[in-house]
């Protein structure tokens, strides 16, 4: 293909006269928006994703309430938690929230290396409480709660293993953002795509801060 | 002249004047599909058109199959003890039957129109994330073979398309056919879910220009409603598969009754996803026929908001309604009546419409062609399914009815009175839109009686049977408790069997159809003399959908740009200025300068059959798990290293070198 087969491109004509009697729709010609709510279309399927993982954990949590006192003969939350541990590993996940903050605003100020260095922070400090989680989970099962032991220990180890397998999951997008960002394979805005995973992030968090309350917090 | 910024071998789709330019460079682990012709190009297409082509045809496929396993159920029941089916493939039969049509037929050809038309009915050049698009229908299609394979495999899930646990649970269901539904509903779940994020961005974000919400044509609008309710119903019925799976193949206790498990758990999350599934299967063909009975009565949509907002507002209440599906579970007197008067409140907006498809016809200059049959067809038969589902609003006479044929007629009345009849209304709408040539009218007739008189032989005296007492589910009825005279239920099934074979003949006719028009002469740009943005286009359209991507002005776009008001003192009078292809030529005339759209792509098909290896993979072996995931992970990062598009400086000649701005597309 040669460049000799471009015509010049078409200026912008007259638009046809618009009949009388309807709108023109001003209100969305000529605004420099790519999209027409103004809003990128990642962060708007990232909050829209969001949204139906809250009907998800809602659907598991509602499980744990309801089963959260049948335990039968078997051990029960008030013999298992140990809230001082679980809510130190509460409080690094929390924290790691903040972390988070800090790389999306160190992608948004074009600081890469500050971006890296939140990424890998945040993961390694999903990563802590990925750890206290699989403790916690070899200590009760030591004292005898294993999955299929009674309705509460199903449901509160398939709950707390969907949150711990989301967290895991972001910290392998971390990771892998970490090392895109150092080898500059980021498709398209950098600082968007890290306050993507943010997003994500958050939520996992989010959703702890609702599963400690109900789950450690109240008592059985 | 317009340059198609698509990477392709040869510039095929992209119009007599185009140039199609090549990427000068290749991404990811491998060079970039660069297929436009063969099956590689529907493989690896990212467009949205191919994808919605690909799923109708994929639910037309199952629809047969569905189709067929009605016959049998209905060849089982046309008398006393029959001995076609044994117990167990009854089981089996109404199980797969109704899965299949629900999952694989009425949503997937929903989603291909929704596919196929919203950008075009927008103003788009395609969805807002192709690949993601193109991932959905992979996944959609696995999951459905996924689901058929347990035929050959030991059986298929036994339990019912509602899966009652504990009763799906191993010790009732000794095969693997539960978990190859679970396993494959999730796969379907996962495409609705990603279509859903998808479609919602889309309508929102992809308009064109003067495209305002109160000017989306009705079916994007009704389309839109379905994505939000799939987008929070899916994740519920996931969180029951979920639960159903690891019960039966973890031995996880939910459902376990003598552990104090609560049966009702299921019931609930089941339902909480299956009331709004009934809109799911249903709004989408309401839009179709919003859409074909102004065209065919030569009238605007009468009261296009109040068909907007009863659609959002059916959407909205559609989430409290479920527990009407277990009244005689014992729920208590508050939540029956609570339950009870929902359902009754979310008639009026279903009401709402039927008005407003009523006045759309009444004194318009109606066309009685074979779309317009079947949408005429739809507001009669959802009407009677409508009523007597009013009925089962009323608990006590619910609970009398509850698991009755009754229950069986009142659904066939709206799922297939509603949502298939519509489906086939935008079959016969949309089909020179999609092929470029019409379908035939006098077998489309033919098509249209034989389906009515069929439906209504099958599904009329289930009413009868089910008042009688006939009960769901049972593989055989005895002589001797088949009543008398005018109530005998030997008579009446027989009816119903004899109407579903009319009703078989009458969908095959389709196919005869589609094979008989298979020649037809190109058809005119402007068909129906049609009124939204879809048809300022092409038949079938190009791959870039619009030359230029129009400015709209008004709902009914179509309609201002051919017709003027010429009315005076307030009154409207319409007169012809242009043709249907004048206005496409006009656009034609004026088209941009760059056209940028997404390069297809491997990544899609391959995660999915990642997918599809792991569900093998949960059944059979850990090993062939592994190896699943590893394809999935390995798609995974192809997919985020690889761009949507190409970039500008990939282009040869470059395509930043000034022009028009074209479209902006997604970045995924």
């Amino acid at each position: 293909m040669s460049e000799t087969t471009i015509e010049p491109p078409v200026t912008s004509e007259a638009e046809p006269a618009i009949p009388a009697g309807y709108d023109d729709g001003q209100d969305h010609i000529g605004l420099a928006h790519h999209t027409t709510t103004g809003l990128s279309n990642t962060k708007l399927a990232m909050w829209l994703f969001l949204g139906s993982e809250c009907l998800l954990f809602g659907g598991l949590i509602s499980t744990y309430m309801l089963y959260r006192n049948r335990q039968g003969n078997a051990i029960g939350p008030d013999q298992l938690w140990d809230i001082p541990f679980t809510s130190a590993t509460s409080f690094v996940l929390l924290m790691s929230s903040l972390t988070m903050v800090l790389s999306v605003s160190a992608a948004k100020r074009k600081d890469e290396r500050g971006t890296r260095l939140w990424l890998t922070v945040t993961a390694l400090l999903g990563g802590l409480f990925l750890a206290g989680q699989v403790y916690e989970f070899t200590v009760f099962y030591r004292e005898g709660l294993g999955y299929t032991t009674s309705l509460f220990s199903s449901s509160f180890y398939t709950l707390t293993g969907f949150h711990g397998v989301h967290v895991a999951v972001g910290i392998i997008m971390l990771l892998s953002l970490v090392g895109m960002l150092a080898k500059g394979r980021i498709v398209g805005d950098k600082a968007e795509t890290v306050e993507m995973v943010g997003l994500y992030w958050h939520f996992v968090d989010v959703v702890w801060i609702v599963i400690f309350t109900l789950v450690y917090l109240i008592p059985a | 002249m317009a340059i198609i910024e698509r990477p392709t071998e040869t510039p095929a789709l992209a119009g007599a004047t185009g140039v199609v330019v090549t990427p000068a460079s290749s991404y990811g682990y491998f060079r970039r599909p660069v297929h436009s012709s063969g099956w590689k190009s529907w493989a690896f297409t990212v467009d949205h058109k191919k994808i919605g082509i690909m799923y109708g045809a994929a639910a037309l496929v199952f629809f047969f199959i569905g189709g067929f396993e009605a016959l049998l159920i209905r060849a089982q029941l046309a008398r006393p003890d029959g001995t076609i089916l044994s117990a167990d493939k009854y089981n089996q039969m109404f199980t797969m039957h109704a899965t299949t049509m629900v999952f694989l037929f009425v949503m997937p050809m929903a989603a291909a129109f929704a596919n196929y038309m919203m950008p075009l009915q927008i103003g788009a050049r395609d969805v807002a994330f192709p690949r993601l698009n193109a991932l959905s229908f992979w996944t959609f299609i696995f999951g459905g073979i996924f689901i058929n394979t347990s035929w050959f495999l030991g059986g298929a899930a036994d339990g019912g398309w509602f899966m009652y646990a504990p009763n799906s649970s191993v010790p009732f269901s000794p095969t693997n056919g539960v978990d190859f539904w679970t396993l494959g509903l999730l796969m379907t779940g996962i495409a609705s879910q990603v279509g859903a994020v998808n479609l919602i961005v889309t309508a929102l974000n992809m308009r064109a220009p003067g495209m305002t919400l109160m000017r989306m044509p009705i079916f994007t609008w009704m389309a839109l409603v379905v994505q939000f309710l799939l987008l929070f119903a899916i994740p519920i019925i996931t969180v029951a598969l979920f639960l159903l799976l690891f019960q039966r193949n973890f031995d996880a206790t939910f459902f376990s009754v003598a552990d104090g498990a609560d049966p009702l758990l299921w019931q609930h999350l089941f339902w909480l996803f299956g009331h709004p599934e009934v809109y799911i299967l249903v709004l989408p063909s309401f839009g179709i026929i919003s859409e074909v009975l102004p065209t065919f009565a030569r009238k605007p949509l009468f009261g296009y908001p109040f068909v907007v907002f009863s659609g959002a507002a059916i959407g909205l209440v559609g989430f409290g309604v479920w527990a009407h599906h277990m009244f005689a579970a014992g729920l208590g007197p508050i939540s029956v009546a609570v339950f009870s008067v929902a359902t009754m409140a979310i008639a009026v907006p279903t009401g709402v419409k039927i008005i407003n498809w009523t006045l759309t016809l009444w004194g318009g200059k109606l066309w009685f062609s074979t779309a317009m049959l079947f949408a005429i067809g739809l507001i009669v038969q959802f009407t009677i399914g409508g009523l007597s589902g009013v009925t089962h609003a009323v608990a006590p006479s619910d609970t009398q009815q509850t698991d009755t044929y009754y229950i069986v007629a009142h659904f066939h009345y709206v799922i297939f009175g509603g949502a298939v009849l519509g489906l086939f209304a935008g079959m016969y709408y949309w089909w020179p839109k999609v092929f470029g040539k019409m379908l035939n009218e006098k077998w489309g007739r033919w098509n249209f009686w034989l389906m009515i008189i069929g439906m209504n032989l099958t599904f009329g005296p289930m009413h009868i049977v089910g008042l009688q007492g006939q009960p769901r589910r049972m593989y055989v009825w005895t002589e001797n408790r088949a009543g008398e005279g005018f109530f005998n239920i030997g008579f009446w099934n027989l009816v119903a069997t004899i109407g579903s074979f009319v009703l078989g003949i009458g969908a095959l006719l389709f196919l005869v159809n589609i094979w008989v028009s298979r020649k037809n002469p190109p058809a005119p740009a402007d068909p129906w003399d049609a009124r939204s943005l879809e048809w300022i286009t092409t038949n079938p359209p190009k791959e870039h959908n619009f030359d230029r991507i129009p400015t709209v002005h008004a709902l009914d776009e179509f309609f201002h740009r051919k017709y003027e008001d010429v009315g005076v003192d307030g009154q409207h009078d319409y007169k012809q200025v242009r043709t249907g292809e004048q206005v496409v030529a006009e656009e034609e005339a004026h088209a941009e300068a760059h056209i940028h759209l997404p390069s297809p792509s491997y990544w899609p098909i391959i995660l999915a059959f990642g997918m599809l290896v792991i569900a093998y993979g949960v059944i059979y072996s850990t090993l062939l798990l592994a190896a699943g995931a590893a394809i999935a992970i390995l798609a995974l990062f192809g997919w985020a290293l690889e761009p949507p598009t190409a970039d500008d400086s990939e282009f040869d000649p470059p395509s930043s070198d000034g022009g028009q701005p074209s479209k902006e597309l997604a970045h995924v």
